[in-house]
């Protein structure tokens, strides 16, 4: 039963989230409490957290593309986007984000996966084109607009992960090609990546289906009006 | 040969020009917390591996002091709506030209350097590229913009500042991980899910298969961290070994199971928190809200996709 206190951080991290604790101070805490229940010192807890910590600083080289966001935006790139989609007629939140969605799942299931991305792409172009769309066809409240934002990036996230393992030589595959021939299994990468295409399909229909049907609620706001 | 530690320098030495900006911003009333902390990311940036493990380990603890404490603010400041509407009139749709560098360059170097070996580490080209496009894309703005000189790191640290703490999170959340990994969380939760399967009922193994694939991502934030566990709980032993199913159909669709569950998580804080703050939403958690109509009913799809296919 003592191994049960292991899981004492997942619980932390749980309640920390619910209770809307600043979520570095859940993790670090998740962590502690763990190591403690795995019978380490305080000492050697926080070395594997700083060891891990400069191990995984790959995670967060992706901000060395905001000075150029930063020089774009300034220079009128998301009003520039938004004008580009009010002068297009028959643009709309929904198509605009199945086509994007289309090329995302496209592109990544080439391996393409950091060619677009939130920082990238999402915020300084996908978005601010959204949102002109849901602008054109509806006067848009507060909330709404806060809902085709967080559909772009929706959008980008589900064309990403139900594209990405398509491609042979993408992490999550290696991973199972690793993990199986431990069992015993040989498999080549090809085998594996083919069985993420049906996922790939139903992944394109359910979310366009959930576009359509936010196209259908902001048009019809109008002609409500 | 060019690898991380290039990608690295570049990152410590933006993190590091943020901190400066960030002092010298009077608008901010906490200016001297954002640039303690971006600093302390700049350190870690250019001097990770010579901090040793408990000094980074410090480190840690100094970033999440100054954030926890509530000591990262804002200024203000930056340009005008007018401003933009009156320079995105006179640049035209050139600037799309400028922000497609960044993925040109991506795929450019992604392809590109395989046929020229030996210059780019090729576990790690795709950072690489993308270090490369930023800066290229830098040099190309600010010669045909002509802005400032430091106006690119003063708009990229107010768009740093909007994103605030959340910056770090993706990279904690992969450091909580390794820690669980190394208390053993994985295989509690291995075996207490292997004790829940029904037994004798193969749709039962499949649906406690992909379900658990989905919770424990949720909890780990990452599919890559259950995979290991669920498929040596489930996966192996029972739906292939027992149940004889097609190994290549079970990992492949339950990999895409996981998935399912990175879209309903705020642990994976890359894709679902970041995007919240660059977008700059009031609910930190509406992307993971927007995610939950698609993510469930395609994890009953590949539950049933699973069923079908392996057996």
């Amino acid at each position: 039963m003592s191994e049960m206190w292991l899981l004492s951080g997942i619980a932390v991290m749980v309640l920390g989230f619910v209770l809307r604790f600043n979520p570095l101070l859940v993790v670090v805490a998740a962590a502690a409490v763990t190591g403690l229940s795995a019978g380490l010192d305080l000492q050697a807890i926080v070395s594997a957290f700083g060891k891990a910590f400069n191990d995984t600083r790959y995670v967060s080289v992706v901000w060395i593309v905001l000075p150029v966001i930063g020089l774009l935006e300034a220079h009128g790139l998301q009003e520039r986007a938004r004008g580009l989609i009010a002068g297009l007629k028959g643009a709309t939140t929904g198509r605009l984000l199945t086509g994007y969605l289309l090329i995302r799942q496209l592109s990544s299931a080439l391996g393409l996966t950091s060619v677009a991305g939130h920082a990238q792409t999402v915020r300084p172009l996908v978005a601010p084109m959204a949102e002109a769309a849901a602008e054109g066809q509806t006067n848009l409240t507060d909330d709404e607009r806060e809902h085709v934002k967080a559909m772009s990036a929706a959008t980008d996230n589900v064309g990403l992960f139900f594209g990405e393992d398509i491609f042979i030589a993408i992490g999550s595959i290696l991973l199972m090609v690793g993990f199986l021939e431990q069992q015993g299994i040989i498999l080549s990468p090809f085998q594996l990546s083919v069985w993420a295409i049906p996922t790939a399909f139903a992944a394109f229909l359910i979310h366009g289906f959930r576009l359509w049907r936010l196209d259908r609620r902001l048009g019809q706001k109008e002609a409500g009006q | 040969m060019i690898g991380l530690p290039f990608v690295y320098i570049l990152a410590g030495l933006t993190f590091l020009a943020f901190a400066v900006l960030s002092l010298r911003d009077g608008t901010n009333p906490k200016r001297w917390g954002n640039g303690a902390f971006w600093a302390l990311l700049a350190l870690s940036m250019l001097a990770g591996d010579r901090l040793g493990d408990f000094g980074n380990g410090l480190l840690v603890l100094a970033l999440v002091a100054i954030a926890g404490t509530g000591q990262l603010g804002r200024g203000s400041g930056g340009t005008t709506p007018e401003v933009r509407a009156a320079r995105a009139a006179q640049h035209g749709n050139r600037l799309f030209l400028l922000a497609l560098v960044i993925p040109a360059t991506a795929l450019a170097g992604t392809f590109g350097f395989e046929h020229l070996p030996g210059l780019v580490n090729p576990k790690q080209v795709t950072l690489v590229s993308l270090a490369l496009g930023a800066l290229l894309a830098l040099v190309i703005g600010l010669a045909w913009l002509r802005p400032h000189p430091a106006a690119p790191l003063q708009e990229g640290r107010r768009l740093m500042d909007s994103v605030g703490w959340a910056a770090i999170l993706p990279q904690m959340l992969a450091s909580l991980g390794a820690v669980f990994a190394l208390a053993g969380v994985g295989d509690v939760v291995g075996q207490l899910m292997s004790s829940v399967i029904p037994e004798g009922s193969r749709f039962g193994a499949v649906i406690a298969f992909t379900l658990g694939m989905a919770l424990f991502t949720m909890v780990m934030g990452n599919a890559f961290a259950a995979f290991p566990v669920m498929a040596a709980a489930i996966a192996v032993p029972v739906l292939i070994r027992q149940y004889g199913g097609d190994p290549a159909v079970v990992c492949a669709i339950g990999m895409l199971a996981g998935f399912c569950g990175t879209l309903m998580t705020p642990m994976a804080a890359n894709f679902n928190i970041v995007p919240a703050a660059l977008l700059e939403l009031k609910d930190r958690n509406a992307v993971v809200w927007a995610q939950v109509g698609t993510a469930l009913p395609l994890l009953a799809v590949n539950t049933l996709f699973i069923w079908w296919f392996a057996f």
